[in-house]
């Protein structure tokens, strides 16, 4: 019997939630590894059972831990992220050069055909992959050491590598997004990277055609058209139809085009999910009211879904890797608020139904279709 | 035998309870204790001092017989009550973040 088990990573731990097919009822299992932060946690797409969870401190640093059983057990893996040569600088928020440091794993995307190999997106901005099950990391350092890193400057959040999206077909092509770079691609598994941020208009940048400096928060991608992305911007909603090449803007009618995540419907590429939130400086849904926005048109028209959120008084905040999309049909889409409230729709956001609603500030949300 | 004394989230990341205990050193300091913590512990590497550059991470003090050592030199000798294992080494998290 088909089922669901969401990862959720919150400010003090892991929780995973499992549903049989109706979605009806969940099971609530944490917290996991409590009181860390828990930025991320993924599922491999070639072994249900192994999933990834990255969990940090200040005082203690960066744990990688693994699964083998589908979260029944875990065990600490490798977590020396060692950037590869002398690592250099960076731009720091007030113009001056910065070394170059490891903070913690924001993102963990495990290869879609070994369960071995998986990727991690680090702070400050670097790509790492283990080939032995996170054991070891080694750093895809063309990346980093493209022409613009020592340009790279830090967002609000830091200058973190959050979204690692891998071509269903060509696993040696991958897209990368860096708050505040903006987004890469390689066509060579990591070997070089090139800048994709053609079209991207940031009015913090004087330069309007800047290669990088673009504060993208967040690109998806249905994995039966790759070269159609999808991208949430510090501020606009983004398309390309290109693989990057080239993006404009689907904003459309959205209430505010400020947001963080971004999601593709499992069944329909044209059908995106956003949360509106209104502005940079204040992080809250406009008007207190609690909305997702969906396009079926590919951007451009959004309808604004409410049905079972709160419409009033809602000051949270949906982080960027905190909504993710379900495999079955109806399509379930899910998101994670920093209120603790994890939302689930199991009729492709027509309606809502609170899964929780006290967890600690939710980071991140990832949906496993479970056959 | 050396006691160390962890803290409760290390404790539990190393999979123990209470004190860890370590075969005895002749002359104990900083960076033995450590090195002899993370060889039976290897979970606990990177957590207390930097991979590399082996240096305390900035928010991890280290305390022996009352007293803070965290700034002292690490291949300094510890005191004689951590050689015979009357005191523990204790590594503490420092109290940030509110």
């Amino acid at each position: 019997m088909s089922g669901v088990r969401l990862l959720v990573g919150t400010r003090k731990g892991a929780f995973v939630l499992t549903s049989d097919g109706s979605r009806s009822e969940w099971d609530v299992n944490g917290p996991l590894f409590s009181g860390w932060e828990i930025y991320h946690a993924n599922a491999s797409p070639a072994d249900p059972d192994r999933l990834y969870a990255s969990q940090s401190t200040g005082w203690f640093g960066q744990i990688i831990q693994r699964s083998d059983d589908g979260g029944r057990t875990w065990e600490p893996v490798g977590n020396e992220f060692a950037y590869d040569g002398v690592p250099g600088t960076h731009q720091w928020y007030d113009g001056t050069q910065h070394p170059w440091e490891f903070a913690r794993v924001w993102h963990l995307e495990p290869s879609r055909t070994d369960p071995d190999t998986v990727f991690a997106g680090v702070e400050d901005a670097a790509l790492f992959r283990s080939v032995d099950g996170g054991h070891s990391w080694q750093e895809l350092s063309g990346l980093r050491g493209h022409e613009t890193g020592e340009h790279w400057q830090p967002g609000a959040g830091g200058l973190c590598l959050h979204t690692i999206l891998i071509h269903p077909d060509d696993p040696e092509r991958m897209v990368v997004a860096i708050s505040a770079a903006g987004a890469f691609r390689t066509d060579n598994g990591g070997e070089t990277w090139r800048p994709i941020n053609r079209g991207l208009r940031s009015q913090e940048l004087p330069d309007e055609d800047r290669e990088v400096g673009h504060c993208v928060h967040r690109i998806a991608m249905h994995p039966s058209r790759p070269d159609v992305l999808f991208m949430q911007k510090h501020w606009d909603v983004l398309r390309s139809d290109d693989g990057g090449e080239s993006w404009h803007e689907v904003s459309g009618n959205l209430p505010s085009d400020f947001g963080f995540p971004i999601a593709v419907h499992a069944h329909e590429p044209e059908t995106v999910y956003v949360v509106p939130i209104k502005s940079d400086s204040e992080h809250v849904p406009p008007e207190g009211k609690l909305r997702v926005y969906r396009s079926r048109t590919g951007g451009n028209e959004w309808e604004s879904l409410t049905r079972g959120l709160p419409q009033s008084h809602c000051y949270v905040n949906v982080l960027r890797d905190a909504m993710a999309v379900d495999g079955l049909d109806p399509c379930g889409v899910y998101f994670g608020t920093t209120g603790g409230q994890v939302y689930a729709s199991s009729d492709a956001g027509d309606s809502w139904t609170p899964i929780v609603r006290d967890l600690p500030a939710v980071l991140s949300v990832e949906a496993q279709t479970l056959q | 035998m050396i006691r160390v004394a962890l803290p409760q989230h290390l404790r539990t990341l190393a999979g123990v309870d209470g004190e860890v205990h370590l075969d005895a050193q002749e002359r104990p300091t900083q960076r033995t204790v450590l090195d002899a913590l993370e060889a039976s512990y290897p979970v606990l590497r990177g957590t207390i001092r930097d991979h590399g550059t082996a240096e305390r991470r900035a928010f991890i003090r280290f305390f022996v017989c009352g007293h803070d050592i965290s700034l002292d030199p690490t291949d300094d000798p510890l005191p004689d009550e951590i050689a015979s294992g009357a005191e523990p080494f204790r590594v503490v998290g420092a109290m940030a973040g509110g």
